[in-house]
């Protein structure tokens, strides 16, 4: 099932996105500021930012949801200001928050998605029942997804999301509220669609386990700005020996992991994590 | 690019979603019923007895039933936007909006399914009517002409609803403001009395909500002999260029829902 366009843009070497001062304020508040980041095509990549940082203003900016209000950014090879619609075409997104409808079937809330991608409706649903089955739901396809598990919900949101078989795949705090043992599938999944789908994965985590587990490449987001980037080895190594990713992201991230956020990142990721519980 | 076919089925695709939904739960729709049997059991037959107001040679409770399903379309869309600010809190909204699908398209299949909730609040109208015995057209044409009326006018006050979640962004401003505008969209309106009988600056009003050329449409093609104030072809029309309209402006709110 590997992906022949996906295999030749990582063989080309180009990048998978390319961002240039980008920035965006909220009113006197600088969400993200003059962030440069280039991450090439072909490996699983981490944002890391304490809670409040940026929070999900940086993806959404890539993934065409927001507009920066400063800078520049190429997706999947185009401009998310000038070129959404290429942009949204090219790239899959599981935000944090839910995505799947629990008022309907998994495979009604894929068959939601096939269409609003425009699918070829003759492929339509065999390309539904094989996603279906990559994530293992097949079983519980014809099922309200809100009886789905924690687990099941991401996998069905994964499902969703790699269905027009994206070149990049953003998530946003793809574990957030799992258990180990739906985290562990979770990762299962992602580093498959890597590996053979050559699928880009770019996500964001404060989950250190999962930087280890799975990133090839890291950037520490700090108030906003990129505080350091390069590879999890790369990064335990400048900040001393026998560094673990906790430390080094205590050490750029500005010594805090689980501060900071408002009222509403709390309750966002509170809702989070009693619906996946 | 996407061509007409192809938006027209992404719409087709949410709004069918939408219905699926709605069957499952159909509650909602058995509970709407209840306002218009009130309003024609009680207010009407009350008010039938009253003779002074101008309607014509038809009685008044032929003469409101056209108002009072116009009344229904708009109470049954009007708080339709909630359902953006739902898709909004859980992160639905997320799924569609970066998909590469129009938002026009988006907006439009939210039309169309509200367009549906109409057609049974027009089904149990004339439910209602034939209970009551309200005499009503029932040839084929002008029950057509109902149910498009009835689906134009839930399109325009369902998109208009999605317009101020989109401004209002949570639940309980917009809860707020629906309650505030439905009275006063009714009352300006020809729903139970003509516009001739309204002072002038009241028939101004009316004259610019598109309530009342719902109303209009619907009594001529309800009323057996009624009159409207406007041509048929002219009430559908207004209709029609004000959904355009509001489509366009909602497909530039609905993305910042999520800001």
């Amino acid at each position: 099932m590997a992906n022949a366009e996906n295999d030749s843009r990582r063989a080309a070497g180009g990048l998978a996105l390319e961002t240039e001062h980008l920035t965006r304020r909220f009113g006197t508040f600088t969400a993200v500021d003059r962030v440069d980041l280039a991450v090439p095509y072909g490996g699983i990549f981490a944002l890391l930012r304490p809670n409040g940082a940026g929070k999900s203003t940086l993806i959404k900016m890539l993934t065409t949801l927001l507009k920066p209000s400063a800078g520049t950014a190429r997706v999947a090879g185009f401009d998310i200001v000038r070129a959404p619609a290429e942009v949204r075409r090219l790239i899959g997104y599981v935000p944090q928050l839910l995505s799947a409808d629990g008022a309907l079937t998994g495979f009604e809330n894929l068959t939601l998605s096939a269409r609003l991608y425009g699918l070829p409706r003759a492929e339509l649903k065999q390309r539904v029942d094989e996603a279906l089955q990559y994530m293992g739901l097949t079983d519980s396809a014809h099922q309200l997804v809100k009886s789905y598990s924690g687990g099941m919900i991401r996998r069905l949101e994964l499902a969703q999301a790699m269905l027009h078989r994206p070149s990049i795949l953003f998530l946003d705090e793809p574990t957030i509220g799992l258990d180990p043992v739906a985290c562990m599938s979770v990762w299962d999944r992602l580093r498959a669609l890597n590996q053979e789908h050559g699928m880009t994965i770019l996500m964001t985590t404060h989950v250190m386990e999962e930087v280890d587990e799975l990133c090839d490449a890291v950037a520490i987001l700090h108030q906003g700005r990129l505080a350091a980037s390069g590879s999890p080895a790369q990064l335990k190594a400048a900040v001393g020996e026998s560094a673990s990713m906790t430390d080094v992201f205590a050490h750029f991230g500005g010594g805090r992991i689980e501060e900071g956020g408002g009222y509403r990142d709390a309750r966002q990721t509170r809702m989070t994590a009693k619906r996946l519980g | 690019m996407n061509s007409p076919i192809e938006f027209l089925d992404k719409s087709l695709a949410i709004a069918q979603m939408a219905l699926r939904k709605l069957l499952r739960d159909p509650m909602e729709l058995f509970s709407r019923a209840v306002q218009p049997v009130l309003w024609l059991a009680i207010f009407g037959q009350v008010f039938s007895q009253v003779r002074g107001i101008p309607i014509g040679n038809v009685s008044y409770l032929a003469y409101m039933t056209p108002g009072i399903l116009a009344q229904s379309v708009l109470f049954a869309a009007i708080f339709y936007g909630i359902a953006v600010i739902w898709e909004r809190d859980l992160g639905v909204i997320h799924k569609l909006l970066v998909s590469p699908c129009p938002r026009g398209a988006l907006v439009l299949g939210k039309a169309i399914s509200a367009g549906f909730r109409g057609l049974v609040q027009a089904v149990i109208i004339y439910l209602i009517a034939f209970a009551m015995h309200i005499h009503l057209r029932t040839d084929p044409i002008a029950v057509f002409g109902v149910l498009m009326a009835v689906l134009l006018g839930s399109a325009v006050f369902s998109t208009f609803s999605l317009i101020i979640a989109c401004i209002v962004k949570t639940r309980e401003r917009f809860m707020g403001i629906g309650q505030v505008l439905t009275m006063p969209l009714f009352f300006a309106s020809n729903a139970i009395y003509p516009l001739s009988l309204m002072p002038t600056w009241l028939r101004a009003v009316a004259n610019v909500n598109p309530l009342t050329y719902l109303v209009d449409a619907l009594r001529m093609l309800m009323v057996e002999g009624g009159q409207g104030a406007h041509s048929l072809i002219g009430n559908f029309t207004v209709l029609g260029v004000v959904f355009a309209v509001f489509v366009v402006i909602a497909a530039k709110l609905y993305p910042t829902l999520i800001e």
